[in-house]
């Protein structure tokens, strides 16, 4: 009895792994061809493809490029740890891919490794700019900007005058959230309030909830997290209450259709499409690429429904002027002494 | 005093939110370890039951028919537990560890299958867990938002506090509650008085993974609106820490589940007004619990036969 015991449990972890851990498995899109093919290879970050966020973007943005143009053969491969990421590389290497893409920080030292090992391979990372190698290109967000922009719409849709932030983590690149973000609301109303909590955590809704509730109760009648997981639980709070709420990376208004007032979008998708249309023309370089208001790269979310159109209007101007070289977003706490989080 | 009458009104209102799926599971945690069930696994059968109440209630359109199925989940996988342990006899840890892998393991992959992502598809209002006395308070006024803050709260957090009444009932004052505690503590006393040790066990885990799959579905149908894999993360096992902290009984559980929640309650308002550093603050439930665990509690008395398998004699 015992035995078959022990047979089962161990099938039940089997299973459980398995389920986990599942696509390793790729799936490659467009029929073969005749022509050579540019192949591009991505490598997600234990967040996995369908995370709602960089690596699902990413991946939809290669899925649509090698839709619209069958030269383009792309793959995936995810990775269920931080060991897999050096594996996951190497594959598509042996391969003989033409163009890997690293999507997210956590792969850098695994990229910067691989590329030094194999100078003539391809790389492309996301959000890290460490890497400083003639085979990689460095994709950056100026999420700053795209902050700022839904910072003005807070501040100009504000009645109360107080606007609420959640910010998931501290940290130089998180801290761009904020700084855009506040820069635009007191630019929009200069006598604004913006209460701003750090829930030091990227999965806990109900600390989402509370913080959000705790700047309703303060007057809050706008709340924009950078939170992930957290920001759920601040979303949904403001849903409750019929406040609105501004979502971060992907168009997040499917959460709360009648209450969020927009998001402040990533595109990663333009970005690693972008590269891999780089790498087919030969025009690839390495080093930092900045994805800004400039090349589309950051940017209000799509659904715009519920911003008034003279808002709409002012931060079209605002984005203009940006694009235009005549103004620029801060970057650095020191230049935004009303982010205190920092 | 506006302001000391609006921070008190959000630790209690963050209180009650993190308290409800904290206590369910604690509630689940009681009835098996009370009947001599180690029962690790209630991270897994939350998991299962915050998958299954989203999705259920998505696609029927009502909150308690999900509630209610996410309750059976976490039951299902409970049972899973009692065959293993109770009926063929396994190692309790490793079989409860086999579920919390096995849980969130066929979940993810039941929700790719669905809705080719790991996350549901977003509740809308008429699905959720609805909030009680919503409305009633006048929240343009300081009362009114303190009472609205406290008690607006989502039906399942006043179901919580009923079912801890319940429990204490049918654990002290009722047969069943006797029988239940003896098996925990000399099975092999109520087998000689002709009680089914097996049966009671069996049924007081899967008891106890229905409670805990119910705290899930509260993570995920009230606070918020959607399972993500982050939903269940660690709560699990918060609430088995509190089911020691309380003795193993209901109402020390009752206790430890809302000195945490208070805990994170003060958390987000010291972290939202002063300048301390936020690492130090969320540090604030964990370092609680340790030092009340030390100073008042004393040592927490494990049913005695808890975590031994029990063999019928011949």
């Amino acid at each position: 009895m015992k035995k078959i015991l022990a047979l089962v449990l161990a099938l039940c972890m089997v299973f459980a792994l398995a389920a986990c851990g599942s696509s390793s498995s790729s799936s490659s899109s467009s029929a073969p061809a005749a022509a050579a093919k540019t192949k591009i290879g991505m490598v997600t970050d234990v967040g996995g493809v369908n995370d709602k966020s960089f690596n699902q973007t990413s991946w939809e943005g290669l899925q649509a490029l090698a839709a619209e143009d069958s030269s383009f053969e792309v793959n995936y491969l995810e990775s269920k740890t931080d060991a897999d990421y050096q594996t996951n590389i190497n594959t598509f290497i042996d391969e003989g891919y033409d163009l890997v893409i690293c999507v997210g920080y956590m792969l850098a030292d695994a990229t910067r490794e691989a590329a030094e090992a194999n100078p003539e391979q391809k790389f492309a990372i996301i959000d890290d700019s460490s890497i400083d190698l003639p085979n990689v290109a460095c994709l950056m967000f100026a999420q700053e900007q795209a902050s700022y922009l839904v910072g003005l719409v807070a501040g100009s849709v504000t009645e109360s005058k107080t606007v609420g932030y959640v910010q998931g983590m501290v940290s130089d690149a998180m801290n761009l959230f904020g700084i855009g973000y506040i820069t635009g609301v007191l630019e929009a109303c200069p006598d604004a309030t913006v209460l701003q909590y750090n829930a030091n955590s990227f999965g806990d809704s109900a600390g989402g909830s509370t913080a959000a509730k705790d700047m309703i109760t303060k007057g809050a009648d706008v709340i924009y997290h950078a939170a992930g997981g957290t920001g759920m639980g601040v979303i949904e709070a403001c849903n409750e209450e019929g406040i609105w709420a501004i979502g971060v990376d992907t168009d997040q208004s499917i959460l709360a259709p009648d209450h969020v007032i927009t998001s402040a979008m990533k595109r990663v998708d333009v970005a690693s499409q972008d590269i891999s249309k780089a790498v087919k023309d030969g025009t690839f370089a390495a080093g930092v690429h900045m994805y800004d208001l400039s090349n589309g790269g950051v940017d209000l979310a799509p659904t715009r429904d519920h911003i008034p159109a003279d808002v709409l209007e002012t931060v079209e101007a605002a984005k203009a002027a940006i694009i235009a070289g005549e103004k620029s977003v801060p970057t650095s706490t020191a230049d935004c002494p009303a982010f205190t989080l920092g | 005093m506006t302001n000391f009458i609006n921070n008190f009104g959000i630790i209690l209102y963050a209180t009650l939110i993190y308290t409800t799926p904290l206590l369910y599971a604690a509630l689940g945690s009681c009835f098996s370890e009370v009947s001599g069930v180690v029962n690790i696994g209630i991270e897994g059968m939350m998991t299962a039951g915050a998958f299954t109440g989203t999705v259920v209630a998505y696609f029927t359109g009502n909150p308690w028919i999900g509630f209610l199925c996410g309750g059976l989940a976490g039951a299902f996988f409970g049972m899973l537990h009692a065959i293993a342990t109770v009926n063929l006899g396994a190692d309790q840890t490793i079989a409860g560890t086999a579920i919390n892998m096995l849980g969130p393991g066929i979940v993810i992959m039941i929700a790719k299958v669905m809705f080719n992502s790991t996350d549901t598809i977003p509740l809308e209002a008429s699905m959720k867990i609805p909030r009680l006395f919503r409305g009633v308070f006048d929240t343009a006024t300081v009362f009114g938002r303190f009472m609205d803050n406290v008690f607006a709260n989502y039906a399942s957090t006043y179901l919580v506090f009923l079912a801890v009444l319940i429990v204490w009932f049918v654990f002290y004052k009722t047969r069943f509650g006797l029988r239940l505690r003896a098996c925990g503590e000399h099975p092999q006393a109520c087998e000689t008085l002709g009680i089914n040790v097996l049966r009671m066990r069996f049924l007081c885990v899967c008891i106890s993974g229905f409670l805990a799959g119910l705290g899930g579905a509260c993570v995920t149908m009230a606070i918020s609106t959607q399972f993500r894999p982050i939903s269940i993360v660690g709560q699990g096992f918060i609430a088995i820490a509190a089911v020691i902290f309380g003795k193993f009984r209901p109402q020390g559980a009752l206790l430890g589940c809302l000195l945490f929640g208070f805990c994170s309650g003060l958390k987000v308002v010291l972290g939202g007004s002063s300048g301390v550093n936020m690492q130090l603050i969320s540090m604030i439930p964990y370092v609680v619990t340790v030092i009340v665990l030390i100073l008042f509690v004393g040592k927490s008395r494990v049913p005695s036969a808890n975590g031994k398998p029990f063999v019928k004699s011949k």
